[in-house]
């Protein structure tokens, strides 16, 4: 466990020094414009909106970070064959996968984290307090993470064995079909043929359920959360996320390195 | 035990996009390394070198064959705690500076910060890098990268160092420093493993080659066996060489060299007395007598071919 976390605490300093938390100044930017401009509006949809856009702004800039770093975690330690120094040391293959997807998931918390303080920041400037009822944008909020590491699972997956360019499209495509695999399992009711039923149910067990996660309309318009959704969706979330990672090791593990 | 033990090591690599057909890069390599030697893996470019380091590490696995180090499997994760390795033309994260850089290998062996601390900062003295140690990897030069290379692949103080060619990229001062760091690394009963094509670090190393072409051991031994060491020809350097003296020295059919004041030529063995006798009458004087070896470059033009194949722009 010690690699792994010295391999991760390296994932996140490569990050930070290629300046990815400059993200942050983009969201900050983005929220206290909208929060500034919206303050004129009537009181009721001020919430509304902000609610809205920053929860999309942390799921958009997230992914983006998600996909673009995901896709070369493996694809450039073994391009660039940096790769080669850390294997001779006493690393396993799979302390190297997990300690880079923790290293991309600690990235994506502290971008989270930030962005977090900013939100919470405009929706005082807007209201000038907070209600008992915004604890759940924190549930919202952790619901965001779980969808970008699910994300970067994906990502560092293809990254074992494509190139970035396909591997960044691959995982793309799979958080648009995950978001959308409800109309999946609605389509399997309908559908009389056998196999095609069974083949419609099958993808959307196997595709993540991103729509599970997404709480962003609910919370906006004051609503709660049950405890029990939040349970449910983080074990939903550590399983398949330890699906994917062992795929991946499973596939890294018997790779020759170029 | 072996420090090293190969045994018909066999790699095939596929190329192709739809049909993919096998190509060798190394056959039924089987050798043996001691603990304390200082091995040599010599041939041209293709030879199957890199690909026998590769497979020592677990960077590639094998098609066929198996190889132990220090006695563990190849898969052995923990014999690692006792290998260095420097890749060619090594790459690292530009985005560290050396000693971070060095800090972060030593911390995946488990070390204490103290003891990382100590072993990073000897390492940094060791291979010359000090002063540039905190300067980030992004700004370093090919020979100041090769030299953190080295000190990566000693933060460990290894049992067996594996270093695929090495001197690339190194001023002569740096290959100095390297030859010198490798002869103390072997006093003290460690082994090395290097893959290089510059013949004159070989020369000056190696207890023993195994030399590789195409895949195939061609020769293995100490470099007297393989290169069969006899005198092939003598070197006389002489001074006041009178025009009378030139004149038959050309008329015997040798090659004559002048170099200022002094005359070489280069006989046969069997005439080196014939051609003294014929210095002293002319009144000349002999200033210096060498017997000329055949040398591992000429084993190698005459096993493999043309110096193209060769890539000797490295040799100094």
């Amino acid at each position: 466990m010690q690699r792994t976390r010295v391999i991760a605490l390296n994932t996140f300093r490569e990050a930070v020094r290629d300046r990815v938390l400059y993200n942050l100044l983009l969201f900050v930017f983005l929220l206290f414009g909208t929060a500034i401009l919206f303050g004129q509006i009537s009181v009721g949809v001020q919430k509304l909106i902000l609610v809205n856009l920053g929860l999309a702004a942390m799921t958009f800039l997230g992914l983006a970070i998600a996909i673009f770093i995901g896709v070369g975690l493996v694809y450039k330690e073994t391009d660039k064959r940096t790769l080669y120094t850390l294997l001779s040391k006493p690393v396993s293959r799979a302390q190297f996968i997990l300690g880079k997807f923790l290293g991309l998931g600690l990235t994506l918390a502290v971008n989270t984290a930030l962005m977090s303080f900013g939100f919470f920041a405009a929706l005082y400037y807007v209201r000038g307090n907070f209600e008992s009822v915004d604890k759940y944008l924190w549930v919202a909020i952790y619901f965001v993470f779980m969808q970008l590491l699910l994300t970067t699972a994906w990502a560092l997956f293809f990254s074992c064995f494509s190139s970035p360019i396909l591997s960044a499209v691959f995982t793309a495509g799979l958080f648009l079909a995950g978001s959308f695999s409800q109309d999946l399992r609605e389509l399997a009711a309908v559908v009389q043929v056998g196999w095609v039923k069974g083949a419609l149910s099958g993808l959307y067990y196997a595709l993540p359920n991103f729509r599970n996660f997404n709480v962003t309309s609910a919370v906006a318009h004051g609503q709660v959360i049950p405890l029990a959704a939040v349970g449910l969706n983080t074990l939903y979330g550590l399983v398949y996320i330890g699906v994917v990672v062992a795929a991946s090791v499973l596939i890294f593990q018997n790779r020759n390195l170029k | 035990m072996h420090a090293v033990e190969i045994l018909g090591l066999t790699k095939d690599y596929l190329h192709g996009f739809w049909r993919k057909r096998p190509s060798r890069a190394l056959d039924g390599l089987t050798l043996t390394i001691e603990p304390g030697e200082v091995f040599g893996l010599l041939g041209p470019n293709g030879a199957g070198k890199t690909t026998t380091l590769k497979l020592l590490l677990g960077l590639i696995y094998p098609t066929a064959g198996t190889a132990r180090i220090l006695g563990h499997p190849l898969h052995d994760v923990q014999v690692r705690h006792q290998i260095g390795f420097l890749p060619e033309a090594p790459y690292f994260y530009d985005y560290l500076t050396g000693w971070e850089f060095l800090d972060y290998c030593a911390s995946l062996f488990g070390f204490s910060r103290g003891e990382r601390r100590r072993r990073v900062g000897e390492l940094v003295e060791k291979v010359g890098l000090r002063g540039a140690e905190n300067i980030a990897l992004r700004k370093y030069s090919r020979g100041m990268l090769q030299r953190l290379g080295l000190a990566q692949a000693l933060v460990n103080d290894p049992e067996v160092l594996f270093l695929d060619e090495p001197v690339l990229g190194l001023d002569p001062v740096g290959r100095r420093e390297f030859r010198d760091l490798i002869l103390e690394f072997r006093d003290r009963g460690k082994t090395v493993l290097f893959s290089t094509h510059i013949l004159p670090d070989v020369e000056m190393l190696c207890d023993r080659v195994g030399i590789l072409n195409q895949g195939h051991l061609h020769g293995l031994g100490t470099l007297s066996t393989i290169l069969a060491l006899k005198v092939e020809a003598t070197e006389l350097m002489m001074g006041q060489v009178s025009p009378a003296l030139l004149e038959e020295l050309r008329a015997r059919g040798n090659s004559v060299r002048i170099t200022g004041d002094e005359v070489s030529v280069q006989v046969p063995e069997q005439d080196v007395d014939a051609i003294l006798n014929l210095v002293r009458q002319h009144g000349g004087r002999l200033l210096a007598l060498t017997p000329i070896r055949r040398s591992l470059e000429d084993y190698f033009f005459e096993q493999f071919g043309t110096e193209r194949q060769l890539d000797l722009a490295e040799r100094e």
